[in-house]
Parts: structure tokens; sequence; C-alpha cells
């Protein structure tokens, strides 16, 4: 079974995670999906009534205002790294939690490895889908590489503003 | 200067751990060379054609002479006893083994230097004016502001893995000795009728393969909004900019193909959100920084003129000196001299670690204890006393920093070039070497007035050959090593993009072609004009013209 990060810790993964071409054939009522945004565009009413949970997964080349009235239905928004060099989500990251509000959680998959953790964790991201031939053990360590920060960002508010108090 | 309390020395001490990690897990197998390489490029590392080559950041070029110590010091424990002035006013080492980065990194950090962020897809180091808060022309000091931008962007979480790497310049002075309309983000502090501190604001200005002068977006952006509206700008280029390319990569391609008009509504649009938040700079945060920038202990002197002058009389070597190499101090009494690294036979910025050891000395006992870097890749001692000028000028001459040729056709700005870079078509720093050759007489080199011959080896064009008013750029033809030349370029105030004037010429040409164009020149001008505004009236095509005859 693979594992993921999620808050600080290596947990059993339990959510099903769809192909980019999924559709709803075979789908069981009851498993935990997290689909992709076309499927969700086409079948959302169908996605919806489902027992499973709902989560959704965006490709980098996705943004996130697509889905910034619906965030309600997911419990997992899912941000794609076709590439670890490719930044885009860090922004869809957050956006999702600073201009959406987005309180559900927000999961790293795709190229994702230890030395990115800290600035994604930074941006939003409270799950991570380690490249599957990494320990995510190993990965844990990275989530607190450094100790002070001086930008703000989703985690805490600039350190020129916290050198005041 | 800025001097770094507990929280950025704790920054950097993380960082030398998290690279010291990083590169053992490289060393021993666990991450790849496709997943080191972004790691040890944040971390200034680059393999070169020989060895690494490890690029040191300094922080809008300001050095103290403690750090010029360090510095000498590594390049003797580490390197072949020198190191190079960059154009981004950094310091370069060329041959340090990749095992010993991490040390050298510890080494920096207790001087309270690092590599951080000096390549990669990310924000690099911010550059400004070298005569920074001691020029006449200054309208505002730029380097407080300077600090605030690299601490916003060191390690910005977001803006970690851009599209392609991202430069942001300062100027806050009337003439512009920044480059700012030639970068991706420029800036001029400006006052508006009010009294108030602004930002001018041009993005998507750039060199390299598509040259690009800068559009201006915003003309007064308050101070306070400076990191808000800075987040904005990065995170539309961040979501939007290509990634298919990387040469299409940079946000001038971005800002060119939505319009900088339309850039900049989708920079308002995201600033919108951002603006009163957070990032909004504080007054006390400002004068946190600004402490950092306060004038040194100057002492009440008078301008020195007349001993000058009589001094200029009796040396001849020294007025010459003073011409070019001694700039015009806010102070009464004082001066800022650029030392140039620029003689005939090394290779432009180039700078040994006997020669660092020997600065940081000059630094100590003439000018503070500081030093600056330029882009032009030279050193400048900002604070001295008129009175010593001639003083400085002896030891100068006897370090050989007293060439003197700032401004001047020999003050090339060159790329390492096909001798250093992996990336380079064609050696530069020959070319370089064999136009200061050509030009070494110093009174016809004084007759020429200014100039600025800029060299790159490849289309990256590191040595700005686009802003040259001569630039060179080295071309591959067929495996063989070839030179373009461009005429008519110009970083300053309203820069300019170089016209290229005809098809290329083999090393050996060069300085002939270069000695045949400064002809046309002489030849051409009317009174004091210098090249660039002679090659403004006239055009291109006399130049053209003489260099081509001989060819047909």
């Amino acid at each position: 079974m693979q594992r993921i990060i999620k808050n600080g810790q290596v947990i059993d993964e339990t959510w099903h995670l769809l192909d980019k071409d999924a559709t709803l054939d075979g789908l069981s009522n009851s498993d935990d999906l997290i689909v992709p945004l076309a499927l969700w565009r086409e079948h959302a009413h169908a996605l919806k009534v489902r027992d499973g949970g709902l989560g959704v997964w965006l490709d980098s080349d996705e943004e996130v205002e697509e889905i910034a009235d619906e965030l309600g239905n997911f419990k997992v928004i899912a941000l794609n790294f076709p590439s670890f060099t490719d930044g885009r989500h860090y922004s869809s990251a957050r956006l999702l939690r600073e201009r959406y509000g987005y309180q559900g959680e927000i999961r790293a998959i795709g190229d994702v490895l230890r030395d990115q953790l800290f600035f994604m964790q930074r941006c939003g991201f409270d799950a991570f889908a380690i490249r599957a031939d990494r320990d995510p053990h190993d990965a844990l360590q990275s989530l607190q590489d450094f100790s002070v920060c001086y930008q703000g960002a989703v985690d805490q508010t600039p350190l020129f503003r916290r050198r005041q108090g | 200067m800025y001097v770094y309390d507990q929280y950025d020395q704790h920054i950097i001490e993380d960082r030398v751990r998290q690279f010291r990690d990083q590169t053992r897990r490289y060393l021993a197998g666990e991450l790849s060379e496709e997943e080191f390489r972004p790691l040890r490029l944040q971390n200034g590392l680059y393999i070169q054609r020989y060895a690494p080559m490890l690029r040191v950041a300094v922080p809008y070029g300001l050095l103290s002479s403690r750090q010029l110590r360090k510095l000498a010091q590594i390049a003797r424990d580490y390197d072949k006893g020198y190191a190079h002035i960059s154009t981004r006013q950094n310091v370069q080492f060329n041959w340090p083994e990749l095992e010993d980065v991490p040390e050298i990194l510890a080494e920096l950090a207790t001087v309270q230097m690092h590599a951080i962020q000096t390549s990669g897809n990310c924000i690099r180091n911010t550059t400004t004016d070298q005569f920074a808060g001691v020029a006449r022309d200054e309208l505002v000091d730029p380097r407080p502001w300077c600090e605030i931008i690299r601490q916003w962007s060191t390690f910005h979480p977001e803006f970690a893995f851009l599209p392609r790497k991202f430069k942001i310049a300062v100027n806050g002075a009337v003439n512009d000795r920044a480059a700012i309309e030639v970068h991706d983000i420029g800036l001029e502090a400006v006052r508006n009728s009010a009294g108030e501190l602004g930002f001018r604001v041009s993005v998507g200005g750039g060199l390299g393969r598509t040259p690009i002068v800068g559009s201006f977006i915003n003309e007064f952006l308050p101070w306070q909004h400076l990191l808000t509206y800075l987040d904005a700008v990065l995170r539309v280029y961040n979501r939007y900019g290509r990634r298919d390319n990387k040469f299409k990569a940079r946000i001038k391609i971005l800002v060119k193909a939505l319009t900088p008009e339309v850039f900049a509504e989708r920079v308002n649009a995201e600033w919108m959100h951002l603006k009163d938040g957070p990032a909004t700079l504080t007054e006390a945060e400002v004068e946190r920084i600004g402490r950092c920038f306060v004038d040194p202990a100057y002492r009440s002197l008078e301008d020195q003129e007349i001993a000058l002058a009589r001094l200029d009389v009796e040396h001849p070597g020294f007025a010459r000196w003073r011409t070019r190499n001694v700039f015009a101090h806010k102070k009464p009494g004082y001066a800022a001299v650029t030392l140039s690294l620029k003689p005939t036979g090394t290779a432009p910025g180039d700078i040994t670690d006997k020669q660092l050891d020997a600065l940081a000395d000059l630094a100590d006992r003439y000018s503070f204890g500081e030093v600056r870097n330029s882009h032009e890749q030279n050193i400048i001692l900002a604070d001295v006393e008129q009175a010593r000028l001639f003083e400085l000028w002896g030891e100068l001459r006897e370090l050989g920093f007293a060439t003197p040729n700032v401004g001047l056709l020999t003050d090339i700005i060159c790329c390492p070039g096909g001798d250093y870079c992996s990336l380079a078509n064609a050696k530069s720093i020959p070319i370089a070497e064999a136009i200061q050759r050509r030009f070494d007489d110093l009174d016809y080199l004084f007759d020429i007035g200014e100039i600025d011959l800029n060299i790159s080896g490849c289309m990256n064009a590191c040595g700005h050959h686009h802003v040259g008013h001569i630039g060179i750029l080295g071309v591959d033809k067929k495996g063989a090593e070839f030179y373009q030349v461009s005429l008519g370029g110009s970083a300053s105030r309203d820069a300019s993009l170089g016209q290229i004037l005809g098809p290329s010429f083999a090393q050996e040409e060069m300085a002939a072609v270069i000695e045949k164009i400064i002809t046309v020149y002489v030849e051409k001008r009317v009174e004091d004009e210098r090249f660039i505004d002679t090659f403004r009236r006239i055009g291109i095509e006399p130049f053209k013209e003489r260099v081509y005859a001989a060819n047909h």
C-alpha cells in the first residue's frame, strides 16, 4: 500500500487517484476518489451523489479559478507536478488557501521530492504523495529544513511583522 | 551596510545544513544528476567546462573588508588563487571541488555570506548603482530597498521554481547606473509632487536570445506596496509564463505576448487581492533596514580642488586616473574611486587572493571598511578623502588596480566565454585582450572617450553585448568561432539595443574591425560628442561601409 505524508506524519493512503482519461464505468460507490478535473466537469452530479469521499486533481496547466465556486464539494484537492521544476501549483495552493479559503486537504502529487516539501507546506499543502520510488519517512525531515523565514506565506506573516512583536 | 541579526544568521546556517545534506545525498547516489541540478543551481553551483563554478551572492554589490578577506582565503584554500566579479555584482570561483562546497558555504556563513539563489530559475541577486548612497545625482538611496527585496526574495516559497531566472534592479539616481530597463523588473525610486516616496516599475526587459527593453507599467507605486506588487508580478509570471520552451520562458516574452498594457491589468487585478495584506511594508521596518545604511562618520572637509589640480600638473598619470576612475561624491572633500579590474592581459573582472586581501586593507584604511562591486566588473572604494587620493593612487598602482580606463574602450564587460563556460559558442577573453592591446595608447584611448564595449561568448548575453555601445557576440559557424558586431546599444536611461553591423568576423580580425569603427567615429564626431551620440546621429551605414569595404 502506498503511504503518504499528511499533517507531518506518514500514513496509509486510502484515496484512489483516477487517471486523466478515467470514466464513471466500474467505479465503486463507496471508494474515496480523487477525480481528474475533466471527469468532474462532465459528471459533477453523479460524483456528488456517491457515498464515497470526493476529491479533484488539477494538472499544472489547470487553474484553481475553474473550481473556485465548487470547493465545498471536495475533501481533497490534489495538485499535480508533472515535473518537480514546474512551480505553477505553488501559486495555486496559496490561492486556494488565502483567496478562496479552502480548508480541506491540499495534496501534492506527481513528481514530488523531499527538497520541495518545505516550500510546498508554506504555500498551503498539507499532504504529499512522495514519488513512489522514494521513502516518505526520509522526506519528513525536509519539512523542518528552515527554522526562520523572511516572507509571509500561508503559514505565517512576514518576519518584519513578527520582529516588532 | 546591512548587518545580520539572529534571524538572518539562522537562515543561512539552516541553508548550509540543508545543502550539506543535499550534496551528501547526491554523492551517495540518492539524488540523481537531474534532481540535484536545480538544487545546486539555486545555490550558485554550476558544472562548468573544467570544474564546478560557485557563484557567491553579494547583495547589491556591497562587501565588507572582513568578507573580502574570507573571499581571499576561499580563493587560496579552495580555488586556484583568484575570484571573478560578475555582471550581477556577485563573486565567482571557477575551480572549487563539488565535495568542498558545503564547507565553503559554512566558511561564508561566518561572515554573513552565502550563495543562495545566485543561479537557477528563481529570483536572483538584486542589483543597484555601485555609487548608491554617495552619488551626487541620487534622489533616494536604493540600498535599503534592495535589502528589503533581498529578504522578501530569499527562499520565497511560491517562486522557487519559476519558468526561468528572474532579475530585479533598483535605481535611485538621475542617471541609471543599474541598467533597470534591461531587467525582468526595474525599479526606480521616485518622489511624487507631495514628496512621497514610490517606485516607477518597468517589467519585461532583458537580454539573452530575445533582447527587449522593458516597459514601464506603473509610474508611481507607493513604497508601502512594493512587496505586494512584486508578489503580484511574480505570481502572474509564475502562473502564465511559458514553460514549454526555455528560450521563451522569460517574463519579457509574456509581457510582449500580452502587451504591456494587458500585462499591467493582470498584475493590477492580482495586486487588488494582495494590496494592504500582511506583506504591506511598515515604516518601522523600512526605518530598521534604513539604519544600516546611514552615512559613515564623514569628517567635515572642503573640496580639494586646488591641491588636486596642482598634483594633476605634476603627475599626468594621476590626472588621467582622476579623470577616469574618480567619481564625484555627495560629501565635500570626499570621492568615490573605481579600481579597474581591466588591465590588459587579465580576464576582465578577475582578482587574485592577494589583491583581495590588499583590497580589504585599503578598504579599512581609506573607505570605512567597505567596497562595492559594479556590474561593469570593477570594484569601488566609495568614501575616500580627496586629500588622500594621491597616496591611494600610489598604492593602487602597485596592486594593478590603477589602470585609468574606467568608462573607456578597454574597460570591457566580458563573460568568461569558451575558456571556462560550457554554454559558450566562442571565446571572449582573448577578444577583449586583443582589443586592449590594439588600444594600448592611453592618449588615444582618452581621445576616444566614453564608450561601452561589451563581449558575450554566446546568445545568453552574460557579457551584455546588446547594450554595449559596441557589442560583440561569439557565434558558432559550422564548428568554428566567429564574432558578430552590433552598434548603438545602451544600458543607461532610455536604454537601447544594438543594431547588428553585418556578417561576422574571425577572431584575428576583431581588433582591426573595432579600430575601423573607432576611426569612423573619430572622423564623424563633432566637438565632444560621445560615440553613442555620434552613432545615434549618423546611423549604422558609415560604419558598415568602412568595416566591410576592405572585404570586397
